[in-house]
């Protein structure tokens, strides 16, 4: 049971990269990609439905850390300690940023948000892939490269669901910007996953790995020739094939093995209760709303505030 | 001051700020999701207009609400590794089953509530707002299930080899008589700050603005307000008894009932020595602690210093004090404040009785500062809980003082302290002048209703966009 709840929490960390993934790439990609107000409110409103319920993912693998390997969450939480208290910080004005932004009809006050947004999102896309490879090693370099590959993968990610989304210049824009932006990932993500499996060479792992760098080129590829569906479909899984490498890589939670990190197996069970009888609703009613809203929107369907 | 209580100060602070805006989003959105249900069945466009206007109101408030809770997930690992260790077993898994059943339901539903006035029916919709609702609450029952929890442990063992607690009975831990207590009386809290902001708003707009829709918004208010406190006195009575049960320090440290009695008299006023260790001037009434206490104005209650030796023989030697102060007018604000608010609701629905408009003044003075009260009793409420538990983490098994984080140098934790109090503080303040800005608004007229089907036909504007 401790290695299905190992696999339950990679499984959540990666449906947390894929999702709010985008949602930090459409973020970061506020001021390039929005070059006036309305724009800006388009690329909002692309992800204005679905962000909040996007990062209760990585509240549930926080949780389910806590709940089923206490010691882990213990030592990842308390030793990552200054990563996290920025995350948090990052997230904090993000989030009150969407909602806030329209609320007064304030050139300086929007920007302000604006400006909440792009670092509210670029900060936690940097530290994300930092906490991803500190799993792995401590080794600065090593951190650097992870940092800079959660951030490729997430500006290229949030780009193509960008193109995928909206209408007219900005798609163009979009499309053209996801590009060059994949291109300009490959390497720090190549470079990443290279390392990796070079530092912990099982077979999961270098299998997970050449995926995953294959995928980015395919997502390269289909953006080239504006075959949006294509490319997103390949960015999300290289996302996520990406973050499944380190899970593979892994050969120990924090110096502990699975075992001696994990909570009671009557913990675990009621947990594993919880789980079958909870996430397929939530994985029902999540996809729902994107299938709610899966029109793309432009500039002229936005209203007036 | 030293790391420990640093991460003490910061754990008070950002839950505290938490509790500000939470309990307003679970009233408020059951409030709104009434509102908009009204409007469903009887068609009536005000009730419309009132759900958008006050729903403005919750979204508002909401943004910051969900930000702060971020923090408290992470916060355990962060500032209380060692505690996180200890209870992990027994908390870690309500925690999870929080995310699972009630955050994704909440957070979900209410994107689709935001954004779906144009894209779902409009019974659908209506279920949207209800879910976000039911989603808030039951995360008020999973989260109250852990820290009652670490008021009366139960459904637990300790093991000999790690000294951790481990999980035995996960229904008793759902069942804890603490935990069933706890979440009604916060829930009643939790209508008592939304019905107060709903009936001040309706007070204000109907003096300055005057337009009869908010008529129906302050009989809401107002009913929910006296309604929720009454069901605070009622839960509060039980849990007192509850608590000189399973917490009689806690009881007598609010009481500050130094001396054993029996019977025991309520104190209406204290002034303790400034070491916290006897009372200098009192004023009391006879009986009557006896009687909220066991239910027998015979009954006895056990004294600080009584405790403090049985608990110094149980556990060793040392202070088993909590702050007495602190504790002390925690648990009367709570219910001072509690009260005033009740009072303040009752003067509105009384003024505003058959169709008056009453002239005085006073009145809208009052709701100025009518929404204020319920957080401040909340907030006394939850402070005087948590202090009046210490110096154990959980009662009996694992003190605050063990559970801090090792690793992490003051320096870290001064560092989050600040920038937590500095943001949070900023948002409050940007919040508090947003909702004062958008409750001052004029009701808008009848907006464009969501249509019957679902419209996939897309040639105008959304209806809502940020």
């Amino acid at each position: 049971m401790t290695t299905t709840w190992f696999v339950a929490i990679a499984a959540l960390w990666i449906g947390y990269v894929v999702l709010e993934g985008f949602d930090f790439g459409v973020g970061l990609l506020l001021a390039t990609l929005g070059r006036d107000d309305r724009e800006r409110r388009v690329l909002i409103n692309t992800i204005g439905p679905v962000w909040d319920g996007n990062e209760v993912w990585a509240i549930t693998a926080i949780g389910a850390t806590f709940g089923a390997f206490p010691h882990w969450y213990a030592d990842l939480l308390s030793d990552g300690y200054p990563m996290f208290l920025a995350i948090l910080a990052a997230l904090i004005v993000r989030g009150v940023a969407f909602e806030y932004r329209g609320k007064r009809d304030d050139p300086r006050w929007k920007a302000r948000w604006d400006a909440a947004i792009v670092a509210g999102s670029l900060l936690p896309a940097l530290l994300w892939g930092a906490v991803f490879a500190g799993m792995i090693r401590d080794d600065p370099p090593y951190l650097l490269l992870g940092a800079a590959t959660t951030l490729g993968l997430f500006a290229t990610h949030g780009a193509v669901f960008l193109a995928l989304k909206t209408t007219g210049q900005i798609r163009e824009r979009a499309i053209r910007l996801a590009t060059r932006l994949g291109l300009a990932a490959a390497g720090p993500v190549a470079a990443f996953l290279t390392w990796t499996a070079a530092a912990r060479p099982g077979p999961a792992t270098v299998a997970l790995a050449a995926a995953a760098a294959l995928t980015l080129a395919a997502a390269v590829r289909a953006a080239a020739v504006r075959r949006e569906g294509r490319a997103f479909a390949a960015t999300a899984t290289a996302t996520a094939l990406t973050v499944a490498t380190l899970f593979t890589a892994m050969d120990s939670l924090g110096g502990r093995s699975l075992d001696a990190a994990a909570a009671s197996p009557y913990a675990l069970t009621v947990m594993s209760w919880a789980a079958v009888l909870f996430a397929p609703m939530v994985l029902l009613y999540q996809g729902w709303t994107y299938w709610v809203f899966r029109h793309r929107i432009g500039v002229r369907d936005i209203p007036p505030h | 001051m030293d790391a420990l209580d640093i991460a003490r100060w910061q754990f008070g602070i950002t839950t505290v700020y938490h509790f500000l805006f939470v309990p307003l989003t679970i009233g408020l959105s059951f409030l709104v999701a009434g509102l908009q249900t009204a409007w469903v069945r009887t068609g009536r466009e005000h009730w419309l207009r009132l759900t958008r206007f006050y729903g403005k109101l919750l979204l508002i408030n909401v943004a910051v609400g969900v930000v702060t809770g971020l923090v408290q997930e992470f916060q355990f690992g962060m500032n209380w590794s060692e505690f996180s260790r200890f209870a992990g077993d027994v908390i870690g898994g309500p925690l999870v089953i929080e995310a699972l059943l009630a955050f994704f339901l909440e957070s979900t539903f209410l994107g689709l509530w935001i954004f779906g006035w144009d894209r779902l029916p409009r019974r659908v919709h209506l279920g949207c707002i209800w879910a976000t609702a039911i989603g808030s609450a039951l995360s008020a029952y999973v989260i109250l299930a852990a820290n009652s929890w670490m008021q009366h442990p139960v459904g637990y063992r300790i093991d000999d080899a790690t000294g951790r607690a481990v999980l035995t009975d996960f229904w008793a831990l759902l069942t804890n008589k603490v935990t069933l207590i706890t979440v009604p009386h916060t829930l009643a809290g939790c209508f008592l700050v939304a019905g107060a902001l709903v009936v001040a708003v309706a007070v204000w707009q109907l003096r300055h603005r005057g337009d009869a829709a908010f008529r129906s918004a302050l009989r809401l208010g107002g009913w929910t307000t006296l309604i929720a406190a009454v069901a605070l006195a009622l839960t509060g009575d039980t849990q007192g008894k509850i608590m000189t049960d399973v917490q009689p320090m806690k009881m007598a440290a609010a009481e500050a009932l130094y001396r054993t009695e029996q019977p025991a008299a309520f104190s209406v006023l204290t002034v303790g020595s400034l070491d916290g260790q006897r009372e200098v001037f009192t004023i009391k009434v006879p009986w009557l602690l006896s009687f909220l206490a066991t239910g027998d104005i015979n009954g006895e209650v056990l004294g600080i210093h009584d405790l403090q030796a049985q608990y110094a023989a149980s556990y060793g030697p040392g202070s088993y004090l909590p702050n007495i102060p602190v504790t002390y007018w925690g648990f009367r604000f709570m219910i001072g404040f509690g009260m005033l608010a009740a009072a303040i609701a009752a003067w509105a629905l009384w003024a505003h009785r058959r169709g008056r408009t009453p002239t005085s003044r006073w009145l809208t003075r009052a709701c100025l500062i009518l929404p204020l009260l319920p957080l401040a009793a909340n907030s006394a409420g939850w402070i005087f809980t948590e202090m009046g538990r210490q110096p154990w983490l959980t009662f009996g098994q694992f003190r605050t003082a063990d559970g801090v984080s090792p690793g992490v140098s003051t320096t870290e934790v001064i560092a989050s302290l600040t920038v937590f109090t500095l943001l949070y503080t900023i948002l409050a303040v940007v919040e508090a002048r947003l909702l004062i800005k958008y409750a001052t608004a004029a009701l808008p007229a009848s907006t464009p209703a969501a249509p019957d089907e679902d419209d996939s036909d897309r040639e105008r504007p959304l209806a809502f966009a940020y």
